[in-house]
């Protein structure tokens, strides 16, 4: 159960801690409460069932017993764990609602039909960038992420670390999480928002805080300049073709509409946690990203056989 | 204009001659003429009845092909833009289409029987219901039919329910459908609520209701309030997109949140309403088989009505994750927490009509006390929900999907299943048969719990909602081939249903008059009823007309066969709203086109907004207007000039 890696019964983050006891306390109530009312049920209709071949019109009407107080008793019974449950979700809610009033680090995250984009801020402009459906945060320290929708309402969800917050067109929500320890953790848009809505997902990479600086770091730096031919005319497809809509930072291709690709070799998957990173999935996607992902905003590019190898040699280069 | 005259109606035993007299006046003519015009409420609760069964085999289909996409993960049996638009337009059918038409149709053919009334309070009116619902339900289809079903889910978010990203018909025939559909809804809530206020029979106090009456009027009230909301949402979002109003479009200065509002201060009480009734039904049917009144009657009662008060006041549980204020969010936690308890009274009622009965095992009773349970499950993970931080987990998972279905199926499909297998003796004369229904309980029971038990794990393994396919994470495959075994399973139980309605009305046992030995009024009128229900209106004198004689409730005795003959004209007795005295003689309509005039005249009005067409629109119109005014003629016979008739009592 725990290896689920959408799973929310077990938490690696601040948040989802506060949350997970009161979710097991309301599971085995709500457990308990079955177990004991077809317990109750089967005994009441074993205790006095007529026999099967009578018809119901032959069987005599009596009042019986009165037996209000089944409900008396049972609604003072019932009354105590829902008090219980109220005044912890009252706690909670009060621990969990506010994001940290002293983060180490605010994002902006906006939700896009069908990917995330995420924008590290910095105090200087050189320091802000910017990636896709991969958030990097750094262990022990709370995290303040600004939600924005760039079309429809998404929501962002990692459950292992944080619960749901919608993301909505006209408002900036906030969510915040704060990891345990150094791994992996999925997160995944839960909320209906269209055809792709399916494979909206991304990844939170916890890192130690001195890995997160180094990646931080790493991240800030613009495109290195290619060195084989076959890279260069990568690069000139790139800055004519793909920076219609994408961003390499040290180019010309300078468009925002589609995931900023500076450092796309660095990240784990590509269409949105769809596909693992490899040449191959590169290559597919690029060339019929349509047959790959119905609907994604990404066209076809029916490149030629040269093209795409000097593309891929070209994205090689982004690490 | 005639004298007004205070008649004082006649009293008489009940006999032939006198019955025949009433069929002549009362019964509808046959052939096409009366398909058309009938306005009997027996008639049409059952074309109710049949319709929404029809959609729900429908709905049931498009579920089925949607859990063989999900049998296994990365499956690609449906293109995504299939996928969106079954599951959206599963939910619209099995929730405007089948789960509210039903509840109308059980309550369209047994209240007047219950309550000892001849007809509805207003039964042109509720032709119009049935023929609206009728004619929307065809229009959301036909959408659906040319491949612009809904594609937002029954819920249908902005923006992506807007023209930006939804450039098709498709958000169009549904929005239109909707505020069409809103107006049967409407109509007929108004006339549950004239019908139970002032059609029952003498004697008829508001405590002696049954608590079918109970549910039906509460839900009617409810949908009476709410149903303007999302009607008015529906439109406001047509004129978002057709006339570039900005209501919800937020770069124009609107809200998308304001959608949610809208829809979910009607969708939530919605919710009650298409349970209470249902509730309704287990409270009027189990007591039959366990030989006993039901325990607490009044406290079940009030409990209905508190439940839909609560229910106002719990719509921002659908939206805890959209960022609201703290504050806010633990009101509606609260009190989504809080309705729990007059749904428990509901429970222990139940189980204590059981402990102190005596149960007999027919398969009506099976599939109300399996209610029971069902109700349960899915009451508890409504609580757990209603824990806004816990909900944070939850929401938009498949535990949702879980618990909405132990909600809509345990608390909608089980209680109706039953009421057929109760009443379908009454409405057709013969039992349906209890072996094929003992199969039919089996199979629908058990394959409801393998799709849906396990679809909690589903849902707490973190499988998100309304995915047109799945990753291979541990776990999630078995369980959703669970899943769709189980609603395969199910499917073939309610096929059993069918099977056995289908095969009982020809060769099912016979049933008399009162087949179960049952307590209330439409038990004391012949199996299937006379077109005018009750040849003298009978006087009641307690809660259980015709279980007085052993319960020795207080001595004085109902009265079936004498009392008021009313049988100078279509004529039935108004009382008064909570004693239920005689009040006024009720003169009712003759059979009408005008309902169904003014249905294709609707019709042709909203398939001209559908395409922009303002000369349809127009035809559309003027027939409207026409249905109207024919409708609205005043009628000698009805003395829709004259004043009230005199009380009849004293």
């Amino acid at each position: 159960m725990n290896t689920s890696p959408l799973g929310y019964l077990n938490a690696a983050g601040t948040y989802a801690h506060h949350i997970l006891p009161l979710t097991w306390y309301t599971l085995v109530v709500s457990i308990g409460v079955c177990v004991v009312i077809s317990v109750l049920l089967w005994m009441a209709i074993a205790r006095n069932r007529v026999a099967r071949d009578v018809e119901t019109r032959d069987v005599p009407v009596e009042r019986g017993g009165n037996g209000l107080r089944w409900i008396s008793v049972g609604l003072c019974i019932s009354a105590v764990p829902l008090g219980v449950a109220l005044v912890w979700t009252m706690f909670v809610l009060a621990a969990v609602a506010s994001p940290p009033k002293q983060p180490a680090l605010i994002l902006d995250v906006t939700a896009r039909q069908w990917w995330w984009d995420v924008r590290y801020n910095g105090d200087q402009p050189s320091d802000v960038f910017e990636t896709a459906n991969e958030i990097h945060i750094p262990v022990g320290q709370p995290v303040l992420i600004r939600l924005h929708a760039a079309d429809v309402i998404h929501s962002f969800w990692v459950p292992k670390l944080s619960g749901k917050t919608d993301v909505i067109p006209g408002q900036t929500n906030q969510s915040w999480m704060q990891a345990d320890a150094p791994g992996r953790f999925l997160g995944q848009c839960s909320e209906f928002c269209g055809y792709q809505h399916a494979h909206m997902q991304f990844e939170v990479v916890a890192q130690t805080p001195e890995d997160f600086a180094a990646w931080r770091a790493s991240q800030l730096q613009p495109a290195p300049d290619p060195v084989t031919a076959e890279a260069k005319r990568g690069l000139d497809l790139m800055e004519t073709r793909c920076g219609l809509c994408h961003e390499v930072r040290g180019t010309r291709a300078g468009a925002v509409s589609g995931p900023d690709l500076t450092h796309l070799m660095s990240r784990r998957t590509i269409a949105a946690g769809q596909f693992d990173n490899n040449t191959g999935n590169l290559a597919g996607w690029i060339e019929v990203s349509q047959a790959m992902k119905p609907g994604s905003l990404m066209p076809n590019q029916q490149l030629s056989g040269q093209q795409i190898s000097d593309e891929l040699a070209y994205l090689e280069t982004l690490q | 204009m005639r004298a007004p005259d205070y008649r004082t109606p006649e009293i008489g035993i009940d006999g032939a001659a006198h019955q025949g007299k009433l069929f002549r006046q009362w019964e509808t003519a046959p052939g096409l003429k009366g398909f058309f015009t009938t306005v009997d409420h027996k008639v049409i609760g059952l074309r109710y009845i049949v319709t929404a069964f029809i959609f729900l085999a429908l709905g049931g289909v498009e579920a089925l092909v949607m859990r063989m996409q999900l049998a296994g993960p990365n499956l690609a049996l449906l293109t995504p833009d299939e996928y969106n638009q079954l599951f959206s337009t599963h939910g619209m059918t099995m929730i405007f289409l089948y789960a509210s038409p039903i509840l109308s149709g059980f309550s369209n053919y047994l209240w007047p029987l219950l309550l000892g009334s001849r007809d509805m309070a207003f039964p042109r009116l509720n032709a119009l219901s049935y023929w609206i619902y009728l004619a929307s339900g065809l229009f959301l289809y036909a959408g659906f039919l040319t491949g612009n079903g809904p594609n937002d889910g029954w819920f249908n978010y902005v923006p992506n329910a807007s023209k930006a990203f939804n450039p098709g018909l498709n958000q169009d025939f549904y929005a239109l459908g909707m505020v069409f559909l809103g107006i049967s809804v409407t109509v007929g809530a108004a006339n549950f609520i004239v019908t139970a206020f002032r059609t029952r029979a003498p004697g008829m106090s508001i405590n002696r209701l049954p608590i079918l009456v109970w549910g039906t009027l509460t839900a009617s009230v409810a949908n009476l309030v709410v149903v303007p909301a999302v009607s008015l949402a529906f439109f406001m979002l047509w004129m978002d997109r057709q006339f570039g109003t900005h209501f919800f479009d937020a770069a124009g200065g609107g809200q998308a949140l304001l959608w949610q509002h809208l829809f979910w201060i009607f969708g939530h009480p919605w919710v009650y309403a298409i349970v209470l009734p249902a509730m309704g039904m287990v409270s009027d049917g189990l007591p039959v088989f366990c030989r006993r009144p039901l325990v607490g009657y009044s406290v079940v009662a009030l409990s209905t009505v508190a439940t839909m008060i609560l229910g106002f006041g719990v719509w921002v549980h659908h939206m805890f994750a959209t960022g609201l204020p703290g504050l806010g969010l633990a009101f509606f936690s609260g009190a989504s927490i809080a309705i729990t308890l007059p749904s428990a009274v509901a429970v222990f009622a139940w189980i204590a009509t059981i402990w102190h009965g005596r149960p007999v095992i027919t398969t009506a009773f099976l599939f109300f006390s399996s209610m029971i349970l069902l109700f349960v499950i899915g009451g508890v993970s409504g609580f757990m929900t209603a824990s806004v931080p816990v909900d944070w987990q939850l929401t938009d998972t498949y535990f949702v999907v879980a618990h909405l279905h132990y909600v809509l199926i345990g608390i909608n499909v089980f209680p109706v299943v039953g009421a057929m297998y109760f009443w379908f003796p009454k409405m057709s004369g013969r039992f349906l048969d209890e072996k094929l229904g003992r199969w039919n309980f089996w199979t629908m029971f058990l394959g409801f719990n393998l799709a849906f038990l396990p679809m909690h794990l589903t849902g707490l393994l973190g499988m998100p909602r309304r995915v047109y396919t799945y990753n291979d994470y541990p776990g999630w495959a078995t369980l959703n081939l669970l899943t769709s075994v189980g609603s395969f399973i199910f499917a073939l139980g309610v096929l059993l249903f069918f099977v056995n309605v289908v095969k009982s009305l020809r060769v099912g046992a016979k049933a008399g008059a009162n087949p179960w030995d049952a307590p209330t009024l439409e038990w004391s009128v012949p199996s299937p009823p006379p077109p005018y229900n009750f040849g003298v209106i009978p006087t009641v004198a307690s809660r259980h007309p015709l279980w007085e004689s052993r319960l020795e409730e207080n001595g004085v005795l109902s009265s079936m066969d004498r009392g008021m003959l009313l049988d100078s004209g279509k004529e039935t007795i108004a009382t008064t709203a909570l004693d239920a005295q005689p009040d006024m003689i009720l003169e009712m309509p003759e059979d009408s086109y005008a309902p169904v005039i003014l249905t294709a005249g609707m019709s042709v009005l909203f398939v001209g907004l559908l395409l922009k067409n303002w000369i349809t629109v127009a035809v559309g119109a003027v027939i409207v207007a026409g249905g109207i005014l024919a409708w609205l003629w005043p009628s000698r016979a009805l003395r829709e000039r004259e004043p009230a008739v005199e009380a009849a009592h004293g």
